[in-house]
């Protein structure tokens, strides 16, 4: 990004516009925003991956080795004393459901490439947080990629202790491990439970284990042909 | 045994009052001489709304350690939103803080709103202020003759339960749920006002103001009240920041800090004149106060709201299949209990990708660990009642 955005020339050179558009943005930052990247630039260096402003909320991405210090350095340069929450993400595109007879076709459709929100991201998990300050009333987002394979970050729980129970949940619904953390072990789930609710190629089950009753419970109206309505379901049990 | 049958009331026996106690010291010294005691508090517990068992391990009356287990009631709303249109979730959400139902959907409604770049007209932003403010008042004013409850005070329960009735025909008379509005619609609300709603409410305010001075006198002016709250459950306002405490139990610890007016504006607060409570205490009283100054203020807000209220529709245009595009967007809001928000991504669909519900009772009651630490057994419940959380909200 150019830091000396030149509103007055850019546009004659450069009548495409996509590039009007950029330069736009670039005019009216965020005066929050600025601040709050002047500062996390000078403690964290090259740690800053990239930055993306979501509806108005500053998304910050951070080089995953250096997840702890960022709460550190929230906690103190960026004066973010307040935690919100943490939580993880998968950007995988959720595999279709069922095969046809037991589809659940209430669930909306969610496209089937991968992309990733702001700030991007370098694989299929994240983790993102969001801190806010309670005396200079600002908020940022961070968000850290995680490695797939061995998915594991640093634990904010030093820095900020509630970050506890954020960290258990995200651990038990994603699988992804929090170094340092004092006790991971399951919040919400029972203790024997197995598998991640929250990967998206974990089935939401009540749907596994019956078909939507939105698809077997058409009835026709008076007069009409039942056999009409329940067709391409296993219907046929009224009989 | 025959000791029982005491010597001392015969005539002219003396008793030896040192060796009884010696006896007796000997006695408790054998009983008690067991260690640490780990005990269950809950699943079922008349201080909580639900099920939240507390596993803590005593020294006697003493709190050494306690662990909250929760998830009893985890409905697991994180994944179903992910399989659920932006109109169906608002179902969903109502019921996380069943409480204040209303005010859970706001932050969600106003995250779609966001992201498709439409805004409710300006009589729906009153209108949704309103009933947020009504929520509080209906949250709060149980607080308040609840808390009483938890002491052994019996009678403001009575009190409380039967203000907040008022508050909740109003919420059923302008949106047809008493509990569960679902009211709220991407771009303004189902509905206008219906006729004689205001006038209704004034009085009904008149009766909440009423209300508070009666529980200031019976509540918080009680020697008892006082005797058992002040100085109990100190929460400093920077542990509380750091743990995502939130709401009137930060306020009560001296943090000035509220989103209607320094989040970023949302509704129509910016438009209305109104004072943020703190105290600079941080115990259970502070917390009682603060939420009973703090309903004073909703009701100066709601009367505020209905003088201004300005004419016009309640539903801006949107289309009739909400497609929300890609994107994501993090809305907050000031709720009853604190800090409710959502962080939604989108993907362009009828339904977000993700949803993070943030809700406030979660992050307040993950304290407990720290702060029941080294209380005695009585002020547990103390405690617990002043936090003031719903499990819904807890466990989601």
């Amino acid at each position: 990004m150019p830091d000396d955005a030149t509103p007055d020339a850019a546009p004659e050179e450069t009548p495409e516009v996509a590039e009007v558009a950029e330069v736009a943005e670039v005019a009216t930052p965020d005066p929050v925003h600025e601040e709050l990247l002047a500062r996390l630039g000078a403690a964290l260096g090259e740690a800053v991956v990239e930055s993306a402003d979501a509806c108005g909320g500053l998304v910050v991405r951070v080089a995953p080795d250096a997840w702890l210090r960022v709460a550190e350095v929230a906690k103190g340069p960026l004066e973010c004393d307040y935690l919100s929450f943490v939580a993880g993400i998968d950007w995988m595109p959720a595999p279709a459901e069922g095969d046809g007879d037991s589809a659940d076709t209430s669930s909306p459709v969610q496209p089937t490439t991968t992309t990733y929100g702001a700030a991007g991201s370098a694989g299929r998990f994240q983790v993102f947080a969001h801190v806010q300050s309670t005396d200079r009333h600002w908020g940022i987002t961070f968000k850290t990629d995680v490695d797939e394979s061995a998915p594991a970050v640093a634990s904010w729980v030093p820095v900020y202790p509630g970050a506890d129970w954020h960290e258990r949940e995200c651990w038990e619904m994603y699988g992804i491990r929090f170094e340092g953390h004092p006790a991971l072990r399951h919040l919400y789930l029972p203790l024997d439970f197995e598998g991640h609710p929250l990967r998206k190629d974990f089935p939401l089950l009540a749907r596994v284990v019956k078909p939507w009753p939105g698809l077997v419970d058409v009835e026709g109206m008076p007069g009409e042909e039942p056999a009409a309505v329940g067709a391409g379901t296993d219907g046929g049990g009224e009989e | 045994m025959s000791t029982t049958e005491s010597p001392a009331n015969a005539p002219g026996f003396e008793v030896d009052r040192d060796a009884i106690r010696h006896l007796a010291d000997a006695q408790i010294n054998v009983e008690l001489d067991t260690g640490d005691m780990i005990i269950n508090l809950g699943p079922q517990h008349p201080a909580t709304h639900g099920t939240l068992r507390l596993v803590v391990r005593l020294d006697g009356e003493r709190v050494l350690a306690a662990d909250p287990v929760i998830g009893y009631m985890h409905r697991g709303y994180e994944k179903l939103t992910e399989f659920r249109t932006y109109p169906q979730i608002t179902t969903l959400i109502n019921r996380i803080d069943w409480l204040s139902s209303f005010a859970n959907e706001v932050p969600f409604v106003d995250a779609a709103e966001r992201l498709m770049g439409v805004e409710a007209p300006p009589r729906a932003a009153y209108i949704r202020t309103i009933l947020t403010e009504l929520s509080r008042i209906a949250t709060f004013v149980l607080f308040l003759g609840e808390m009483g409850l938890q002491l052994g005070a019996l009678t403001p329960a009575f009190y409380g339960f039967r203000d907040r009735e008022h508050v909740l025909n109003l919420i059923e008379g302008a949106t047809g749920g008493r509990f569960h509005p679902n009211f709220n619609r991407i771009g303004g609300l189902k509905d206008d006002l219906p006729w004689g709603w205001i006038a209704e409410t004034r009085s009904v305010m008149s009766k909440i103001l009423t209300a508070c001075d009666t529980f200031e006198d019976l509540v918080a002016g009680n020697e008892i009240f006082l005797s058992r709250t002040r100085g109990i459950g100190v929460i400093p306002g920077e542990i509380g920041a750091a743990y995502g405490v939130s709401g009137s139990n930060l306020r009560a610890s001296g943090v000035d800090w509220d989103l209607r007016r320094d989040g970023r504006p949302y509704l129509a607060y910016p438009e209305i004149d109104f004072q943020v409570w703190t105290h600079p205490d941080g115990d259970s009283f502070s917390r009682y106060w603060v939420r009973l100054q703090e309903t004073r203020e909703s009701v100066r807000m709601v009367l505020q709201l209905l003088d201004g209220l300005p004419a016009g529709p309640v539903m801006a245009k949107v289309p009739r299949i909400i497609k929300v595009p890609e994107g994501e967007v993090w809305a907050e809001t000031e709720n009853p209990l604190g800090q409710m928000g959502y962080y939604v991504v989108s993907k362009g669909a009828t339904g977000p990708f993700r949803v993070k519900i943030r809700s406030a009772s979660f992050s307040n009651v993950s304290i407990l660990p720290w702060l029941l630490k080294g209380v005695y057994v009585p002020d547990v419940v103390t405690i617990l009642a002043s936090l003031y959380f719903i499990l819904g909200d807890i466990d989601r």
